[in-house]
């Protein structure tokens, strides 16, 4: 269980979360929409601790996680699967994978882990020996999302993961999000592509310009009014 | 010219070369961690050699000894260097940290002359690596022989720790992606020490045996090779490591043979460094084995 408690955060000058809460329940998935600027990858990015947040209070499991390095963060399970990908181009596919499971020390297991992934993704198999720059976008993200499975994460939080990418892709994206989630994973949902990310999780929260204006299950969101208008563009 | 003279200017050229190598390679996997210059590694090249004279004069440890000794204590004092002079600058403009960069240097040239003395002193070289030996028609001093096979071991030693193990993995990971990798756990400080304290181990490693060719040592002798070795890491194509061997090889090479072939020009064998430089990146701005930066977002 992830609570967020009245989690600020400032740029400079700007004031990007201004007292968010929210909870991200075991076994879930929650997804947090919101229009360019809100302050969606500040959040996720303030969980994993790569930004410091001014004020508020993360807890993970009970335990107040927010002023501990990345590192720290992510060996307790929490990983982020960042916006824009971000794989290694330099590293091989493998490799990649294998950075993954940077914190892990037991090679079956990530050996198993990782012929899981390519049973997830058969087009990451084929490219095994392949530098990352040289992959599709969609493949690339394929890597993003493989790679954070390699920790073994207990809450996997992405980032836009179908920005750029072909209807068909997205549709994969979103459903191995689904197999994932059933397999035990909790999920932490970044989307512009709200609607998809609605129908997906079980409860969601919208963002606007730092603040949380509405919350809900995933169906009574994508029903609406203010939500279908500003985020499924829908009705004038 | 004779074969058996051809033979021996290969000789000094490797054994140039190798040590023009060591020294880049340390330019260039911290520059390729790091994105900086790293204006003392000279400096650090410098005291290895002190540390090691001191050892065999001070200490009358054997030479061997004195060697491993001074290069583990220069691999500490490379990493204790960043801890104070960079990591602080880490998430500062770039310029800060090249001032810091700078500043390191002078320090470090300054407390030599402070704490070495700014007279030269006279290298002790071991017996056996002086000692004159012929193969067929070639004659050399072991030095020669045995610098570029202690670089070529240590060369494979490298390619097989950044190419082959987990380590290694991060280091790469880390060149192109800082906040990636911490991501994926990595701990990006201790990644960057071991960067340091390997470039520092090269480094000394190249200085000692640098005082047993040239057995003289004074504090500004890391000013010049630093300089050159610098070159020779643009030349290649800084941030890589093939790059860097390559860079220092042809300095190294060209250095020689223009001494070899065309004495009247010898006064001017340091200039040679920046004419290639020049020329190289005229022909391909990113150095011979660069690839192109694509600038983060
Ligand atoms: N490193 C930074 N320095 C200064 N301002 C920043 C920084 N990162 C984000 N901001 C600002 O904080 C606000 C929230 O940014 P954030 O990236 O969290 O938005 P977002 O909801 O993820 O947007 P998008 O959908 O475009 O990715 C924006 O106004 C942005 O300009
Ligand atoms: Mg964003």
């Amino acid at each position: 269980m992830l609570e967020i408690k009245k989690l600020s955060v400032h740029y400079g000058g700007i004031h990007a979360l201004q007292g968010i809460s929210l909870s991200v329940p075991d076994g879930s998935i929650v997804t947090l929409i919101g229009a360019n600027g809100a302050g969606k990858s500040t959040t996720l990015r303030s969980i994993v601790g790569l930004v410091k947040p001014s004020g508020g209070e993360i807890v993970w499991n009970g335990k107040t996680i927010s002023g501990q390095g990345t590192k720290e963060i992510v060996e307790q399970g929490i990983v982020l699967v960042p916006e824009g990908r971000r794989i290694f181009p330099n590293l091989t596919v493998e490799e990649n994978l294998f950075l993954g499971a940077y914190a892990r020390n037991d090679k079956p297991g990530i050996k198993s882990d990782m012929d899981r992934v390519y049973e997830l993704f058969p087009r990451l198999k084929e490219r095994r020996l392949q530098k990352g720059g040289t992959l599709s976008g969609g493949e690339q993200q394929m890597l993003a999302v493989g790679r954070a499975l390699m920790s073994r994460p207990k809450l996997l939080m992405m980032d836009e993961p179908s920005l750029g990418l072909a209807p068909l892709v997205v549709k994969m994206i979103f459903e191995i999000i689904r197999q994932i989630n059933a397999q035990g994973t909790t999920v932490l949902l970044i989307e512009q592509n709200a609607k998809a990310a609605l129908e997906v999780a079980h409860y969601g929260y919208v963002l606007e310009t730092g603040r949380i204006t509405l919350e809900g299950k995933g169906r009574d969101l994508l029903n609406d009014d203010r939500v279908r208008k500003a985020y499924l563009g829908e009705g004038q | 010219m004779t074969l058996s003279l051809l033979l021996q200017h290969i000789v000094n050229a490797l054994s140039l070369g190798s040590l023009y190598a060591l020294i880049a390679i340390g330019y260039t996997m911290v520059y390729g961690i790091l994105r900086l210059i790293n204006f003392a590694h000279g400096d650090v090249f410098m005291l290895g050699a002190y540390v090691a004279f001191y050892g065999i004069t001070l200490v009358s440890l054997p030479w061997w000894a004195a060697l491993l000794i001074a290069i583990v204590l220069t691999a500490m004092f490379g990493i204790g260097l960043e801890r104070v002079a960079y990591k602080p600058l880490r998430d500062s403009p770039r310029i800060s940290i090249m001032i810091s960069a700078i500043g390191a240097s002078f320090l470090l040239e300054s407390l030599g002359v402070l704490i070495f003395g700014g007279r030269p002193k006279g290298v002790p070289v071991p017996e056996v690596l002086s000692r004159v030996i012929r193969i067929g028609p070639v004659s050399t001093v072991v030095i020669s022989l045995i610098i570029p096979l202690f670089t070529f071991g240590l060369l494979a030693v490298l390619v097989y720790i950044v190419n082959r193990t987990k380590t290694g993995m991060a280091m790469r990971a880390v060149s192109t992606d800082i906040e990636a990798s911490r991501l994926m756990a990595v701990d990006v400080n201790r990644i960057v020490s071991f960067t340091f304290g390997i470039g520092s181990l090269l480094a000394a490693f190249g200085g000692i045996m640098w005082s047993f060719k040239y057995p003289q040592l004074n504090p500004l002798m890391g000013v010049m090779p630093g300089l050159k070795c610098f070159i020779a890491a643009v030349i290649g194509g800084i941030g890589s490591i093939g790059g860097a061997v390559l860079g220092g090889f042809l300095l190294g090479g060209i250095e020689i043979m223009i001494v070899a072939f065309l004495p009247t020009l010898s006064g001017y064998r340091d200039a040679f460094a920046f004419v290639l430089l020049i020329v190289v990146l005229l022909v391909k701005p990113t150095g011979l084995l660069g690839k192109r930066q694509t600038e983060k977002v």
